[in-house]
């Protein structure tokens, strides 16, 4: 049953699953609720139907956001959302596809379709997830975590580097990288509505709290006292470029950091086949 | 609790109804408390102290008069259980 909507604050029930029994499966404060939020208002301000979103994802905790979405839905295998999301964007260009992601699901198991993804400049919106953990499975090492910080599978701390996801998508190929945190919902927001409206591969890393196993194993609190490092640790991109190296350690650039036009690869494909259809 | 978990139903408590004033019109804010986990995520940001934790730590509206309505709670809400009367 579609509720009705009065206020812009209930554009969210707008768009749940009428069937699914809320509240979500995720733990109380956790990040991974207050994206969905954001994604919901971002469509909706771009006034796209249901029908017309595909929402794919793989598997973790924040790949379970498309069973409450009442979008087209495909929840994937671990680390193949980008796979099965080419396919959909490949064989219906005119959907637009939004790909939910872990730091796990995207930099660990699916690392190579990331960054071929990125390379082909495929229009896909990627969400990616940084919670720097595997939440589901239990707090195990991601390549987002960072060096000496503690997991279940890093229990004396990590002794390997972490990964930039957005300095290896832009690497890749990536047309418009953005990082946002879960403090900065309504920049996250916006965010997601330009990488929606942006005609080329599109990634966003939005920074979350799991205050489960990422914040009670490094004793980061909870997930109030999470949202609040992010606050205080955020430094918009124009204020980042004037501070120094040592003055930038352990901040977090938040804003769009990266943005260029290159040709899209269904646009190109289609451009192949008209040019032998037309014999030309 | 009644156990209308359906969108947009909110079951409001007692304590937050007899805290607030209707002849003044709706309350600023909706809490929806069967969707509500108590993170304490809203409590905690609101930059005019409106909430105050119930028994199970969810939110009452203790001061809704002080609500401006910047957002900030339903924006944050990870279970999509604020919803205001007014935005
Ligand atoms: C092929 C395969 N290998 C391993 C797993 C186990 N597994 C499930 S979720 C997960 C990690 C998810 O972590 P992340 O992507 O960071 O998401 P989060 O839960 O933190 O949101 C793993 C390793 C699996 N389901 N399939
Ligand atoms: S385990 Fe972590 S990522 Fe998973 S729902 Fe809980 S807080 Fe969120």
């Amino acid at each position: 049953m579609a509720t009705a909507v009065k206020q812009k604050s209930d554009v969210i029930l707008q768009y749940l699953r009428p069937h699914k029994k809320m509240p979500s499966v995720w733990c109380a404060g956790c990040g991974n609720g207050i994206i969905m939020s954001a994604i919901i208002r971002a469509v909706d301000k771009l006034g796209y139907s249901k029908d017309e979103v595909v929402m794919v994802s793989g598997i973790g905790c924040s790949s379970r956001m498309p069973i409450y979405l009442d979008f087209n839905a495909l929840h994937t295998t671990h680390g193949r959302a980008l796979g099965f999301a080419t396919g959909v964007k490949f064989a219906r260009p005119d959907l637009k596809v939004i790909v939910i992601t872990g730091d796990g699901d995207a930099l660990a198991i699916g690392g190579n379709h990331f960054i071929h993804a990125c390379r082909r400049n495929i229009d896909i919106t990627t969400i990616l997830i940084n919670n720097a953990i595997y939440g589901m499975t239990g707090g195990q090492g991601s390549p987002a975590t960072p060096s000496g910080a503690f997991s279940t599978t890093t229990p004396y701390g990590n002794v390997e580097k972490h990964f930039e996801p957005c300095e290896l998508a832009r690497a890749a190929g990536a047309t418009y990288v953005g990082r946002t945190t879960v403090y900065h919902a309504t920049q996250m927001e916006k965010m997601i509505a330009g990488g929606l409206a942006h005609s080329g591969f599109a990634f966003i890393e939005a920074i979350s709290n799991c205050q489960t196993y990422f914040g009670r194993l490094n004793r980061k609190g909870d997930a109030v006292a999470m949202i609040k490092s992010f606050k205080e640790n955020a430094v918009m991109l124009g204020k980042a470029k004037k501070m120094s190296e040592e003055e930038l350690e352990g901040k977090i650039v938040i804003g769009t950091l990266y943005r260029t036009e290159k040709t899209e690869f269904c646009d190109e494909y289609q451009r192949v086949i008209d040019s032998l259809q037309g014999g030309k | 609790m009644n156990d209308s978990s359906r969108a947009g139903e909110s079951s409001s408590s007692p304590a937050t109804a007899s805290k607030y004033d209707y002849s003044q019109g709706p309350p600023p804010l909706n809490i929806n408390y069967d969707w509500c986990k108590a993170c304490n995520i809203c409590i905690a940001l609101c930059p005019k102290q409106v909430f105050e934790p119930d028994r199970e730590g969810k939110p009452l509206l203790a001061r809704p008069e002080n609500c401006t309505q910047c957002t900030i709670c339903w924006v944050h809400c990870p279970d999509f259980a604020i919803t205001s009367n007014y935005r």
